[in-house]
């Protein structure tokens, strides 16, 4: 069996015991990365040399007992700054950008011990729910490389599912994480807002924005989360919350869990399979022991608009930086001042992130921002209490990922607003702020995967890891494998 | 037709911390250019800002001190705009809930009182700085950007440009009392905005406003504003209409300048600043600052003439700047006589500091050394005319004045034993004086206290060298 196959407790003990070593482990990644890649289009830039070198220290330095997460191959997103690793956003504009300094959470897990294998491909600047609109051409999906794998953070989440590298930090916006794990069929968890440091995560819409982690086993991510986790005096957003092992709540039994499901999550424009495997899924809880409750969440069919004109609104001004002046791309052939703005930002952006710009520019303008950005906000706090309502008497609320399973690529991407609503059923747990996550739940009739989210109040993610991993612990779909079926050969 | 004038002033203050409004890099003056930066002040991808608590101390304390309502629930707001100096394309701002508002400074022109409104006052970043080579090039120093400033926005209180000119010195000096900011408009640590407008006396609707920018003094201020009335007046009397312009003023001609005629409003897009939690200013530390704020001038200055006998206008120089006050308190403080004190701090002190044009503070001149000084004359150990040597020696070296005088063997001659025998003699080579002096000829003690004061080198003690030569005359 491949190392890469096995779970990050097992690699542990092997690394300790020096049955393996980290330098293996690379080799082991760098090769999938380079039979697989060419198909996939996961990472934007193979940190293959540092990489090894890294590995190399570790191996002559030794792994303790201690070091749970030294030596395991991890991915970042390529809009988690890396020092000296070119750091571009999927985006032209900054397609030569290499930072000067380390995003908190790489500065965390790379104390660690954690292998940076590279960094992965996404839609530009995050925006988008398919990675197609990536300046690096799209990444496809290992379970059918005609399809999509999701988006934004679609990279992360094929480079984890074939198996490149164990795990991929990834961000969340309006479902990021969650959608392209549900269409990969891996886990993955956007934490509350606040839960992890944002500093070193390029902006998109800083409100909602928040990094998590991805991985095929749920436990592997309760380790990762619990070492990237915390406050950080460089973020003021972030949460002076202790931050406990989350590898404790792994194992725990879920007798007795409350859970909500939200007749909104099972209306119109939820595929029929879909629906049928989350409810299949639920009656696997049951059967463990959890009661579920049908409940009503009223605004959250609010919210993709609002989400749309708020995420757009912060976005515009986020965007604004990238300029042509400082540093990334500048066009040439410029005269003046406002040819450098205005010939850099217009060939360096894509089309969908110029889309943003211009929504969340018309939203915040003199004479529109109370009908726009005001009423929008007024639509979040109103989410949130329907959240608050529903989660004070049940621990979870449970219902499908994504609407669908990962289509082709290429058939909708002319269709934003189609494409926008893909986000749905993920986009409320943004609003609201809560954590939330996808776990596998098991295959439509064309093998693809299907994800079934799990929110909690602020700062439980902990009941999110006991009830997914008892859930994977019965139904043990990772050990499904991708196909790599399709694409041109 | 007469017209009344609507002045409204705009003053940005830079706020005295070690480091920047949002981020931990150092604020300097005069630094090599990009050197007092971080990633934060460039605005590099990735980066957050945190706020200065100090930063937000000092202007609160400005704002206790202009007697503002402190806003109890705040937030941040960006302000959107592209420019190379401000590397974000936005600027953190309060546009919603500002730092405070409803503040009020009295100032007083012509003998009458009047008090100013204070709309409101915010906290925000300082932009950094454009400039333009001669190479065709224009370069951009970031090390200003991210300075914490305070803007201080007047209500339409002020109806001259002398008012104008009084209210900046009062804003100024309260603002300097507190200890928040140099306010030293040559460094661009104090800026003024003003807007003006004219309107026919009696109107209650207020005239078009024209901006006046650029403006590099109180005077310039003045002077400006006072162009400005006289020519929105004559657009008015020759049937014209005054447009919404910015100009600036002019110094060789003394007229102000069209710069551009503004078409709409701009456009900021002011929005919450979703990096930074809102926030609430909790009473306790409101009263804590309270309680800190230094003695406002006015107060000192009602002090000094109460409690010290200082004549008014005296009292009124020495509160015009912190520096000067606290050296004439500091000089008391250790003994001096409070008139002597402010004698010499009006007289030879602000004479000194003219012709050098330098600070108080860039003397070697202390408050020690000045009483020390001071209390060499009371006691007879240095004449007054021996203390002007003493003053300049010590201002120019920060000697020490007890130990100088002592070195260079300046200390007065008082004792009538030593001066008798000197007296004397002067008296005996010189009967024509004495003959002179018993005629009633005056000018004859004169020339004989020349004599004695030449043979002593300046040092005799004029008052014992008076009683002795007098009585040695009447004996003669």
């Amino acid at each position: 069996m491949s190392n890469l196959k096995k779970d990050l407790e097992t690699l542990h003990q092997e690394l300790v015991a020096g049955d393996i070593k980290a330098a293996d482990l690379v080799e082991e990644s760098l090769d999938t990365i380079e039979k697989r890649d060419p198909e996939l289009n996961a990472f934007i830039t193979v940190n293959d040399q540092q990489a090894l070198a890294d590995a190399v220290t570790l191996d002559e330095k030794g792994i303790s007992d201690a070091d749970k997460l030294a030596g395991i191959p991890i991915a970042y997103k390529d809009n988690i700054v890396t020092k000296n690793l070119l750091t571009t956003a999927g985006s032209k504009i900054l397609s030569n950008f290499q930072p000067v300094y380390d995003a908190t959470v790489v500065e965390k897990l790379s104390q660690a011990g954690m292998i940076n294998l590279g960094k992965t491909n996404m839609d530009e600047f995050a925006m988008g729910s398919s990675t197609e609109s990536s300046y690096f051409q799209p990444t496809h999906n290992p379970w059918d490389l005609d399809r999509v794998p999701g988006g934004s953070s679609g990279g992360s989440a094929a480079a984890v599912a074939a198996g490149e590298v164990l795990a991929a930090l990834g961000s969340d916006t309006g479902g990021s994480i969650r959608q392209p794990s549900a269409y990969n069929g891996i886990f993955g968890i956007k934490p509350t807002y606040g839960r992890v440091s944002r500093w070193g995560l390029i902006a998109f819409g800083s409100s909602f924005d928040q990094i998590g982690v991805m991985t095929k086993r749920v436990k592997d991510s309760a380790y990762i989360l619990s070492a990237m986790a915390g406050h950080d005096i460089k973020d003021s957003t972030s949460s002076k919350q202790a931050v406990p092992d989350f590898t404790q709540f792994i194992g725990q039994d879920i007798k007795g869990l409350r859970v909500a499901v939200p007749d909104e999550f099972f209306g119109e424009g939820i595929d029929e399979e879909v629906k049928v495997q989350v409810e299949k899924g639920l009656k696997v809880l049951t059967d463990l022991g959890a009661v579920i409750d049908h409940v009503q969440l009223p605004y959250t069919r609010y919210g993709v608009p609002a989400y749309y004109v708020l995420a757009s609104s912060e976005a515009s001004s986020n965007l604004q930086r990238f300029d042509g002046i400082r540093y990334g791309y500048r066009a040439e052939d410029v005269k003046n001042l406002e040819d450098v703005y205005v010939k850099s930002r217009s060939e360096g952006f894509g089309p969908e992130v110029k889309r943003r710009i211009m929504l969340g520019t018309f939203a915040l303008s003199a004479g529109y921002y109370d009908a726009y950005f005001n009423k929008a906000a007024k639509v979040r706090t109103l989410i949130k209490q329907d959240f608050e309502r529903v989660l004070a008497d049940h621990d979870l609320i449970i219902g499908p990922t994504s609407p669908d399973t990962a289509f082709k690529i290429g058939t909708i991407v002319s269709d934003p607003l189609k494409l926008y609503y893909k986000d749905v059923l993920t986009i409320s747990a943004n609003m609201a702020g809560v954590p939330s996550a996808s776990v596998p739940a098991g295959f439509d009739s064309q093998g693809l995967p299907v994800g079934m989210q799990l929110i909690a109040k602020r700062f439980d993610e902990g009941t999110i890891f006991k009830a997914a991993a008892a859930f994977e612990a019965a139904t043990k779909y990772y050990e499904v494998e991708p196909s790599f079926k399709g694409g041109v050969r | 037709m007469n017209f009344e004038t609507t002045i409204g002033l705009e003053v940005h203050v830079e706020l005295k911390t070690k480091t920047k409004m949002f981020s931990p890099s150092p604020v300097t003056y005069g630094a090599e250019p990009n050197t007092s930066t971080n990633v934060i002040d460039f605005g590099f991808p990735g980066v957050l800002p945190t706020v200065n608590r100090e930063a937000y101390r000092l202007g609160l304390m400005v704002a206790l001190a202009l007697h503002a309502d402190v806003t109890k629930y705040t937030h941040f707001d960006r302000k959107n705009y592209f420019y190379p100096d401000n590397p974000k394309a936005y600027q953190i701002t309060q546009a919603e809930e500002p730092l405070a508002t409803n503040g009020w400074i009295e100032i007083e022109v012509n003998d009458v009182k009047k008090k100013i409104g204070i709309e409101e006052m915010h906290v925000e970043e300082d932009a950094g700085k454009n400039t333009h080579g001669d190479d065709g090039y224009s370069y951009v120093d970031l090390n200003r950007q991210g300075t914490p400033l305070i803007e201080i926005v007047s209500k339409p209180d002020i109806a001259s440009p002398d008012e104008a000119y009084a209210y900046l010195e009062q804003l100024r000096k309260i603002i300097q009392f507190t200890g928040a900011s140099d306010v030293k408009m040559e460094e661009g640590s104090m800026r003024v905005d003003t807007n003006i407008s004219i309107s026919p006396i009696g109107s209650d609707k207020l005239g078009q406003k024209a901006e006046l920018k650029n403006l590099n003094s109180f005077n310039h201020v003045r002077l400006g504003l006072a162009y400005e009335e006289k020519r929105q007046a004559q657009v008015v009397m020759a049937g014209g209409v005054v447009r919404p312009e910015t100009r600036r003023f002019d110094e060789a001609s003394g007229e102000t300048i069209l710069m551009r005629v503004k078409e709409g409003k701009d456009d900021y897009r002011y929005f919450p600043e979703p990096d930074l939690p809102a926030f609430e200013i909790e009473d306790e530390w409101v009263d804590q600052i309270k309680s800190e704020i230094p003695e406002m001038p006015d107060k000192r200055r009602t002090r000094y003439i109460n409690e010290l006998g200082i004549p008014e206008y005296d009292a009124g120089v020495l509160t015009q700047t912190k520096e000067m006050s606290d050296f004439f308190e500091a000089t008391i403080a250790d003994g001096a006589d409070a008139k002597q004190a402010s004698n010499w701090l009006m007289g030879e002190v602000s004479g000194y500091l003219n012709a050098n044009k330098l600070d108080l503070l860039e003397t070697k001149l202390t408050p020690i050394n000045l009483s020390t000084m001071i209390k060499l004359i009371q006691d007879g150990t240095i004449s007054s005319k021996i203390a002007k040597k003493v003053f300049q020696e010590t201002i120019k070296n920060g000697s020490e004045p007890k130990a100088w005088v002592e070195q260079k063997g300046l200390i007065q001659e008082s004792n009538p034993e030593v001066l008798t025998p000197i007296i004397t003699g002067i008296l005996d080579a010189n009967e024509q004086s004495i003959i002179d002096f018993k005629n009633g000829k005056d000018r004859a003690v004169g020339y004989l206290v020349g004599q004695i004061m030449k043979q002593t080198h300046g040092q005799a003690n004029p008052k014992v060298v008076n009683q002795i030569l007098m009585a040695e005359l009447n004996k003669r």
